[in-house]
């Protein structure tokens, strides 16, 4: 078995826009993924949006320039996460997709053990 | 030093060939089942094949050289395997769901073919096509990396870096080492065929022939079709995408003049098309159009098959032509499709009807600067006597396309109606 970071990218201005009026359907859809996958998931959360994200970077002089927003500006930016225990990338291709992404997409990252 | 060594026998060295072509994804994926790692897999295949230019020159040829070689990679991988811990790997082992074989069932009399294992982990939708094909190549047919660097005309370093790049992913992702369930198998069947007919398309369309690396993608695609064809005997995809390589290039002989020049469908002398591969595709085309809907392989393939029946351009059946397009268009909405379809119904109902299916295309983006579009018109547009307008069609022809012997082709047609 091997752990997978599954990364949920959205669109925040397509997602925030009120007459989309899908946010309760977007988190039934992430309630029974949960419970569906409760076995397989090791972790996992939403994110505040990129607006309240902040930047860190090293600097030459040993200190860190410290910016507001996210790391990589993005259309589709980091909105939520999960961690998941499947055999193989198959299985966890096949969690993945049944994760709601109606304004955007998922990434799967194989977790490398440290 | 040459004088020490045993002169090796001609007919070894031509069974070892012969081994190398027929049996070596055999002997890989079997091997790698062993080794559960993809680079230590073919070093041990590497071997055994080496061995085997040695062995066979004193013990014989083996009655089943795919078996020898297989006992002796896989051997070979288990000596391996005692001396590297695990601690050692820089990689984790690939991902299967059946254990692999214990040291007794090496050696049984039959061996398990995994050759499907390989195909699907070389052509897993995770891995990009580039890279799919490089492995395919590699893993499958047993090409060397400077080989595949050539049929797509890039460094051996570049292609080295692109199928270690793949083989690692397949590695630290766990893409597994199986083929994959029932409810995956129609769209992972897909992706398999469409890196086969990719093979094939960049084998076929080659700048003139000259390139014998490419008539060797031909051929590659040509067996990789053969062993799906004996792996998944009941699918039609598979059947239709082996009857379409079959039918398209029974006309091999015939596609370029003596002096190299590019010889169209219509002028190709029909009495040198290989009538074996023909008779063996449209017996393939008839099993898999029972499949309903037939699927885009198929179609394509029964094009192919109709031009194939035809005994000259003239007498072709261009309504069932037309008819075959018509369902290739619903199934694969893509304009060049559309464009084919519109060039038979011209065939088979006239220049103005021709024209006016074409002309339905004419706001189709892709097709603004594709040559293609243009050099139809024009052609049309010359059987209707509108000269004026099959010049400028001409013109635009000659000013989009980019191909020599289609630029000598049109200036020809340009000066006809001109004059």
């Amino acid at each position: 078995m091997a752990e997978y970071l599954i990364l949920i990218y959205s669109d925040e201005t397509a997602r925030d826009t009120p007459e989309s009026g899908s946010s309760d359907e977007i988190m039934k859809g992430h309630q029974r993924f949960g419970e569906r996958n409760a076995a397989a998931l090791r972790g996992g959360n939403a994110l505040q949006p990129t607006s309240t994200a902040t930047s860190l970077r090293p600097d030459s002089s040993g200190g860190f320039v410290v910016t507001d927003g996210a790391f990589a500006e993005t259309k589709e930016a980091l909105g939520g996460y999960y961690i998941v225990e499947a055999a193989d990338l198959d299985e966890a291709l096949a969690l993945a997709k049944q994760i709601p992404s109606p304004f955007g997409g998922i990434e799967v990252r194989p977790i490398r053990p440290m | 030093m040459s004088d020490a060594r045993r002169p090796l026998n001609a007919s070894v060295e031509a069974a070892v060939a012969e081994a190398h072509r027929r049996e070596w994804a055999f002997v890989l994926a079997a091997t790698v089942r062993v080794t559960g790692d993809i680079d230590l897999a073919e070093e041990c295949v590497q071997d055994a094949y080496a061995r085997a230019l040695a062995t066979w020159s004193t013990s014989g040829i083996p009655t089943k050289p795919g078996a020898w070689l297989t006992t002796t990679a896989r051997r070979r991988a288990i000596d391996l395997a005692r001396r590297v811990s695990t601690f050692d790997r820089a990689l984790p082992l690939l991902v299967e769901t059946t254990s692999a074989p214990g040291p007794g069932e090496l050696d049984m009399p039959e061996i398990p073919d995994d050759r499907l294992r390989l195909i699907f982990t070389c052509c897993h939708p995770a891995i990009g096509i580039d890279a799919q094909i490089a492995l395919t190549l590699r893993l499958l047919c047993g090409l060397t990396t400077a080989e595949v660097g050539r049929a797509f005309l890039v460094s051996e370093a570049t292609m080295a870096a692109r199928i270690t790049r793949a083989k690692k992913k397949i590695s630290l992702a766990g893409i597994p080492y199986r083929v994959p369930p029932v409810e995956e198998l129609p769209s992972r069947i897909e992706a398999v065929l469409s890196v086969v007919h990719l093979l094939y398309t960049t084998g076929h369309t080659a700048p003139v022939g000259a390139d014998l690396s490419r008539r060797d993608l031909v051929e590659r695609s040509l067996d990789l079709a053969r062993v799906l064809r004996t792996l998944l005997p009941d699918d039609a995809d598979v059947a239709g995408l082996l009857a379409l390589i079959l039918l398209t290039d029974a006309r091999r002989a015939t596609r370029l003049g003596d002096d190299g020049h590019l010889v169209l469908l219509a002028d190709q002398d029909r009495a040198h098309w290989d009538r074996a591969a023909i008779g063996e595709g449209i017996v393939l085309v008839r099993e898999a159009l029972r499949r309903r809907p037939p699927g885009r392989f198929a179609l394509m393939a029964a094009i192919a098959a109709v031009h194939a029946e035809a005994p000259s351009w003239d007498a072709t059946d261009w309504s069932e032509i037309v008819g075959l397009y018509d369902l290739l268009v619903e199934l694969w909405p893509s304009p060049v499709v559309a464009l084919n379809r519109a060039v038979a119904v011209g065939l088979a109902e006239g220049p103005a009807a021709g024209l006016a299916a074409l002309d339905a295309l004419a706001a189709e983006p892709l097709l603004a600067t594709y040559s293609y579009l243009a050099s139809a018109r024009a052609d049309f547009l010359r059987r209707l006597n509108r000269t004026s307008e099959a010049r400028v069609a001409y013109e635009e022809a000659l000013l989009l396309s980019e191909n020599a012997v289609e630029r000598a082709f049109l200036a020809e047609r340009l000066g006809q109606v001109n004059s």
